[in-house]
């Protein structure tokens, strides 16, 4: 373990576009925590689960020239999409594990002058590691301004960030989630779905299969009383908000149910204003975290 | 008359050297490990609509049946949520053979005609291969305009409203070295 570490944001393509709000809680928390995380210089595309589908040196070339970057300065990587958490890992492993992927990786850092800057020690972690692992529950719960009881909150791990690479939680039935969202006062339910698929980019490309996919999650969210759900995935955010519409059409049911990020919920918790928290790019608007029985 | 097609295949005409392929790549050399549990199947949220359900992929793969297996929608319909590898009962990573299974496809040009999983593989690739990162907008607009003119004016008000919302923007997105991302893909590609 290296004394001191520090660390790098890395944003990944999401983060400046659909979930700005993502984006915009995460560096209000981080502030407010006096967590710091400058945003990693000249970062890349990780490739997502698109590049692979074409070119697997190439895909795993572009998540290791963010590695790099990031080893460079002697800063570990904060990343707080999980197709990005997933695909950074995941190249850092096969680098490690398969000496053919190390050569030809090598060989095109060592074409734009990383190489000597890469040995394979950054670490890529997702924000919820850093809240439970490295600030801690109990600091976090001291900060707490104001308490979110009496809301009942559906805590939605979804795939990337707990398969297969989580070195922090159980894949099969992660808490963490659970566990910082408890410290906000709120109330979080159980459910066996909560790391079932929401359907990834099949929502945009086979809609049928894909809106099926997330309407099962949030069918369980209203099923079990939840007030909202909270998301740690840009992707899981966007699927299961922005697409109640249609699921409503087609599923005959009444939906409505606001989903959130984690990092907005605890900004809430830390009394951070709405708009530094991103709430202005709801689509359906979480009002249940600011009535004013919970106070 | 009436003509009857065959349904099985003779050992001559599967191909093998696809097996030994597959095998090669990182993260596939699991695959003979296979006990055929079925667990994959069951675990995937998706295998309800795929042609061949993730364990018979796995057999085909292992004994050859390079044409069928490319040529199916579960290699595409695979949402990469990596549930089977986890659950695998003998490790194996079965995201990773759906990866290896779609470069081949795209490779030799296999995958089904219009279906717009590869198409938005393809243009996904084409723009971070350019520019480094992903513009969203731009994906979404590139992909219907290869799939359907409908489909954007189907989603005109969709995306409207991501606008209104400052969950859609036009600003292209790209990173200032562009010349070594260039360099690297190129030497990595050799």
């Amino acid at each position: 373990m290296r004394e001191n570490r520090k660390y790098f944001y890395y944003p990944g393509c999401s983060l400046k576009g659909t979930s700005l709000a993502y984006e915009k809680s995460l560096l209000a928390v981080f502030k407010y925590l006096g967590f710091e995380a400058p945003e990693l210089p000249d970062w890349n595309c990780c490739g997502a689960t698109s590049y692979m589908s074409i070119d697997e040196m190439s895909a795993f070339s572009l998540a290791v020239r963010n590695l790099a970057i990031a080893e460079k300065e002697k800063r570990d990587i904060v990343a707080p999409c999980s197709a990005c958490y997933m695909v950074l890992n995941k190249a850092k492993k096969y680098v490690e594990e398969y000496e053919g992927v190390k050569d030809v990786i090598f060989k095109g850092l060592e074409k734009i002058g990383l190489k000597e800057h890469f040995k394979g020690d950054v670490k890529v972690r997702h924000p919820l590691d850093i809240f439970i692992n490295e600030i801690g529950i109990e600091n976090i719960k001291a900060k707490i301004k104001r308490k979110l009881n009496g809301v009942r909150v559906f805590s939605y791990y979804g795939c990337l960030l707990v398969r297969p690479f989580t070195d922090f939680d159980n894949p099969r039935y992660p808490t963490m989630l659970d566990n910082l969202v408890s410290a906000t006062g709120a109330e979080t339910i159980e459910s066996a779905l909560k790391t079932k698929c929401c359907g990834g980019s099949l929502t945009g490309t086979l809609e049928n299969v894909g809106l099926r996919l997330s309407y099962l999650i949030l069918k369980e969210a209203k099923r079990k009383g939840a007030h909202l759900i909270v998301t740690v995935c840009p992707l899981c955010q966007f699927n299961l908000e922005a697409y109640q519409d249609r699921m409503e059409k087609i599923f005959h049911d009444k939906l409505g149910i606001p989903v959130i990020f984690f990092t907005q919920i605890l900004g809430v918790a830390f009394e951070i204003d709405g708009k530094e928290l991103g709430f202005n790019h709801s689509l359906i608007y979480p009002d249940i975290l600011y009535q004013k029985a919970l106070v | 008359m009436e003509t009857y097609v065959r349904t099985i295949k003779y050992e001559k005409e599967l191909d093998r050297s696809f097996t030994k392929e597959i095998l090669s790549i990182p993260g596939c050399e699991g695959l003979t490990n296979c006990i055929q549990c079925g667990t994959c199947s069951g675990t995937c949220p998706v295998s309800i609509y795929m042609d061949y359900p993730p364990r018979r992929i796995i057999a085909m793969v292992r004994e050859g049946f390079k044409d069928e297996v490319l040529s199916s929608k579960t290699i595409w319909l695979c949402a990469s949520c990596y549930a089977c590898t986890v659950e695998c009962p003998q490790n194996i990573k079965i995201t990773d053979i759906m990866y290896a299974l779609k470069r081949i496809a795209m490779r030799e040009r296999r995958y089904p005609k219009g279906f717009p999983i590869p198409i938005l593989a393809k243009a996904f690739f084409d723009i971070v291969s350019n520019k480094g990162r992903q513009t969203e907008s731009k994906l979404v607009m590139n992909v219907w305009l290869k799939i359907s003119l409908l489909k954007i004016l189907k989603n005109s008000l969709f995306g409207l409203k991501l606008l209104r919302k400052g969950k859609l923007h036009f600003k292209e997105e790209k990173i200032k070295d562009r010349e070594s991302l260039k360099l690297l893909l190129e030497e990595v590609k050799k």
